[in-house]
């Protein structure tokens, strides 16, 4: 686990909170995380853009043995999900049950609390995945 | 107390957590039988929740109904008795999470389940005054409840956000006058460093609740010159079935009227949300024209009542945003050792 | 040929795998380099440079400087001495600086070691610990741990390819088998496949006895120019014919199919094309299957079997002993353990022996090339090694 580090935090808020991103202005590839230059084209021309908050499952798993700060909240899902703009993310699954999980579902992203720095320490804010709420 | 100039609401939201516990599943571990249940079920938040992310939630659906621009919000201001830190402002996070500008007021603000109606009349000055576009009020609590004490039968987790401005086309409703009633009651309190909240069971009814709702509602009905029959929708704070429906009928309100805003059935009492919520829902179902009337209650001991009158926005906004009765259905139970775990009260440590 | 002049390894040397509790980092790190240096014929002082590969110590012990820190401990101090680390792939990027160190006719006595102690943490450190090798930031601030992600692969894997667990589950039973003719290896029973299904589920659908376990050892191997080395010995004389190391995007969802490790790919092309060799020219095989389903993807990735095709040589016998491509006979990460940073350096000092003709029970006949393949994170880093005995 890394140190708790408020600062650290402090600076991953942007990306956290708000499924920031960047795409490459030349040739439309998008990342998250934010990179400084475009793997396939290499400009250095890249736009910061909030990235969209729905799209699917591709993979899933179920965290049985959790790192030191998420103990409290095994077991899990996280799932490798895939926006609504193709832009690849790796998320924790919430509101979820274990036998709703399957490649394909629709997913959408939620506020939620990610860690905390310890019992004293500062609270991480950032996005899981839910189940699409139909509309 | 009259704004000098029409304050609207512009948009509404609640955030239900998805988790439910039914009260009979309480009630067999500490021995209460089922018909001495107050509520049958309530929501319950998730471990990965709490009020920061239920007010952000509920702001985002407001913000979808109200159509303003980011930029415009010159205040957020939450009211809760269940902030995650002693010290350090739930609306900070959900300011920066929504991508409201900083140049903006915002703070947090206690006074047990009003603190939610509060925080609206708080805005409702800032944006009568003049001194920003509009604002947002948030009610939300996690509030915890000892176990195997009455309160754990009915407290609830939930928030509802309301964006109030004036200068708007096309508004939700216009709010006529609001009225504020507070004396020094200890019926419901939490010291510094307690875990669990303590009350003065009887002691909370009469005395309290219902003092203080019909002292504020009469004296909004004095000075508006109006009757109950004026109205067409009455919401209250909801810490039960019954306590809602008796000072309705000591307000001279029907039951009618009252239980479209009843929402406390379904999610127990969601303390500082629980009346917003409730008008959340009546403002899913009334038309233009009708009028509400919301007096809410915190504990120590106040009431705010209000008096809103809807308007032809509503109809094409409140669809913008999840209905309340869609978030009461999307649901899923759990049992009363997930619920303990999931609202910390097993001794990890 | 790599550089200037060609490499051998001369010397070979390691500890037992397996929680060593009276043994510290450097306690054994000392032990392998001592048993490699005498396999070698030559002192301590010959030795002129050192690359440690080490992924933890800092997180872990609290150590870094274990390039001081250790020559100090074999004094030798003064030596070009330095820390290598790329994840679980430590041990390999370690063999291939020093493979760069001799070839570039820098240095001439050379050690390669890895080494890592991990069992003086309870689990959840090492969790925390693995979980370095990806994104901080981004990906291991959503909970997922490293067999969860590589769960993350294997459901894809399975998804893409049609392939049944209970194949892949196959991997860690023919390594067990053979690791119990393997002196230095953590476990030296057999499992089944029964056994391996029904173990606990570490992060679905991974389960426990599909997991390389936690281990503490340290390896270590003596690198020479090629001249040198066929003065000094008169057999077992091993070239190092090919060494690359590629990097790939660090996090999965940077792939286009997570379920190839373009690093596996763009490293083996070059170490073949530097060994002028192709894959089926390969007699013996040490992959990096930190779980089973690595095992699987990296045989196809190296080479040895179309993609979504792997199980089938684990199916049909052909990675045993006497099969066309022996694989992990020395019981792999599974099996002779995975002390993450030492891992590497273990590979190409088994795949020695096994040139050498040395492996005893598990001895591939006639091996003339072998390859070694270390992984570092899920496929961030691959380093690929080939070896070939010259006499």
């Amino acid at each position: 686990m890394s140190i708790p580090s408020p600062p650290r935090a402090w600076r991953e808020q942007k990306y956290r909170y708000r499924l920031v991103g960047v795409k490459c202005t030349r040739c439309g590839l998008t990342y998250y995380p934010p990179v400084v230059v475009c793997t396939k084209c290499k400009s250095t021309e890249l736009t910061t853009i909030e990235l969209p908050r729905k799209g699917v499952l591709l993979s899933y798993t179920i965290i049985h043995y959790p790192p030191v700060e998420f103990k409290e909240y095994a077991p899990y899902a996280v799932g490798l999900i895939k926006l609504e703009d193709g832009t690849e993310v790796i998320a924790q699954l919430t509101d979820i049950d274990f036998n709703e999980l399957r490649p394909g579902i629709k997913v959408e992203a939620v506020f939620r609390c990610l860690k905390t720095q310890g019992e004293e320490g500062i609270i991480e804010y950032g996005m899981k995945f839910r189940r699409a709420l139909e509309e | 107390m009259r704004p000098s100039r029409d304050v609207y609401i512009l948009g509404y939201g609640a955030y239900i957590p998805i988790f439910r516990i039914r009260s009979e599943n309480i009630g067999r571990v500490w021995g209460r039988s089922k018909e001495k249940l107050p509520i049958p079920e309530k929501a319950v938040a998730g471990p990965d929740e709490d009020s920061t992310t239920m007010a952000y939630e509920a702001a985002k659906y407001a913000l979808n109904r109200a159509l303003v621009e980011p930029e415009d919000i010159g205040a957020l201001f939450i009211g809760t008795e269940s902030p995650p830190y002693a010290v350090k402002p739930v609306a900070t996070t959900v300011a920066e999470a929504l991508g409201l500008k900083p140049d903006i007021l915002a703070i947090d603000m206690e006074f047990a389940c009003k603190a939610g109606t509060t925080a609206m009349i708080c805005i409702m000055g800032l944006v009568a005054s003049n001194m920003m576009k509009c604002g947002i009020a948030i009610g939300v609590d996690t509030a915890q409840s000892r176990p195997s004490d009455e309160l754990e039968y009915t407290t609830g987790c939930g928030a509802s956000a309301i964006v109030l401005g004036c200068d708007y086309n096309d508004p939700i409703a216009r709010i006529e006058a609001v009225h504020s009633f507070v004396t020094d009651t200890p019926d419901f309190w939490r010291r510094e460093g307690a875990y669990y909240p303590s009350h003065a069971h009887r002691f909370t009814g009469k005395p309290a609740y219902f003092r203080h709702i019909i002292a504020a509602g009469r004296a909004l009905m004095k000075e508006l010159g109006l009757k109950p029959s004026d109205f067409d929708y009455v919401v209250f704070h909801q810490p039960n079935i019954k306590f809602p429906q008796r000072v309705a009928r000591a307000l001279g309100f029907d039951y009618e009227k009252l239980k479209p805003g009843l929402v406390v059935p379904y999610i127990g009492n969601t303390y500082a949300a629980s009346s917003l919520i409730g008008l959340c829902s009546v403002l899913d179902r009334a038309e233009p024209g009708e009028r509400i009337m919301l007096v809410s209650f915190g504990s120590g001991a106040g009431s705010d009542a209000i008096s809103i009158v809807v308007e032809e926005g509503v109809r094409k906004r409140r669809n913008y945003a999840p209905l309340v009765h869609k978030l009461i259905e999307h649901s899923k139970y759990i049992d009363y050792p997930t619920y303990i775990k999931y609202r910390r009260k097993i001794r990890m440590k | 040929m790599i550089g200037m002049r060609r490499v051998a390894v001369i010397g070979v040397g390691f500890t037992k795998v397996g929680e060593h509790w009276n043994s510290s980092l450097r306690d054994l790190y000392a032990q392998a380099v001592l048993r490699a240096v005498s396999d070698a014929d030559l002192e301590l002082r010959d030795i002129q440079a050192m690359f440690i590969g080490n992924m933890s110590s800092g997180y872990l012990q609290a150590q870094e400087h274990l390039g001081s820190l250790l020559a100090t401990h074999l004094g030798i101090q003064g030596i070009a001495a330095v820390k290598i680390e790329a994840a679980c792939g430590s041990g390999g990027a370690a063999f291939h600086q020093a493979v760069l160190a001799v070839a570039s006719g820098y240095y001439d006595f050379v050690i390669a070691g890895g080494i890592e102690k991990m069992t003086d943490v309870r689990t959840e450190y090492l969790t925390s610990a693995l979980i370095m090798a990806d994104d901080q930031e981004f990906v291991a601030s959503t909970g997922v741990t490293f067999p969860g992600l590589n769960a993350l692969i294997y459901r894809l894997y399975m998804e893409k390819y049609n392939v049944r667990q209970e194949d892949i589950a196959q991997f860690p039973v023919h390594e067990h088998f053979y690791a119990q003719f393997v002196e230095h290896a953590q476990y030296r029973y057999p499992i089944t496949l029964e056994q391996v299904l029904e173990s606990t589920i570490v992060a679905d659908p991974i389960r426990l006895l599909e997991c390389s376990p936690i281990s503490d050892g340290a390896a270590a191997v003596v690198l020479c120019p090629l001249d040198i080395a066929m003065k000094r010995r008169k057999e077992g004389i091993v070239e190092v014919i090919g060494s690359a190391l590629s990097t790939d995007a660090i996090s999965l969802n940077e792939r286009e199919d997570p379920t190839t490790f373009i690093a596996t790919v763009k490293a083996a092309k070059r170490a073949y094309r530097m060994a002028k060799i192709e894959p089926r020219d390969v007699d013996v095989v040490e992959v990096h299957d930190a779980y089973s389903i690595l095992g699987i993807i990296n045989l196809e990735d190296l080479g040895f079997a179309e993609k979504g095709k792997g199980v089938r040589l684990v199916k049909e016998g052909e990675i045993a002993r006497d099969g066309r491509i022996p694989t992990n006979l020395s019981g792999g990460l599974k099996a002779r353990g995975h002390p993450v940073g030492a891992t590497g350096i273990y590979q190409v000092a088994e795949i020695v022996k096994q040139l050498r003709g040395d492996f005893g029970k598990n001895q591939v006949d006639d091996a003339e090339i072998g390859l070694a393949q270390s992984i570092g994170g899920v496929g961030g880093t691959v380093i690929v090694n080939i070896l070939k005995r010259i006499r």
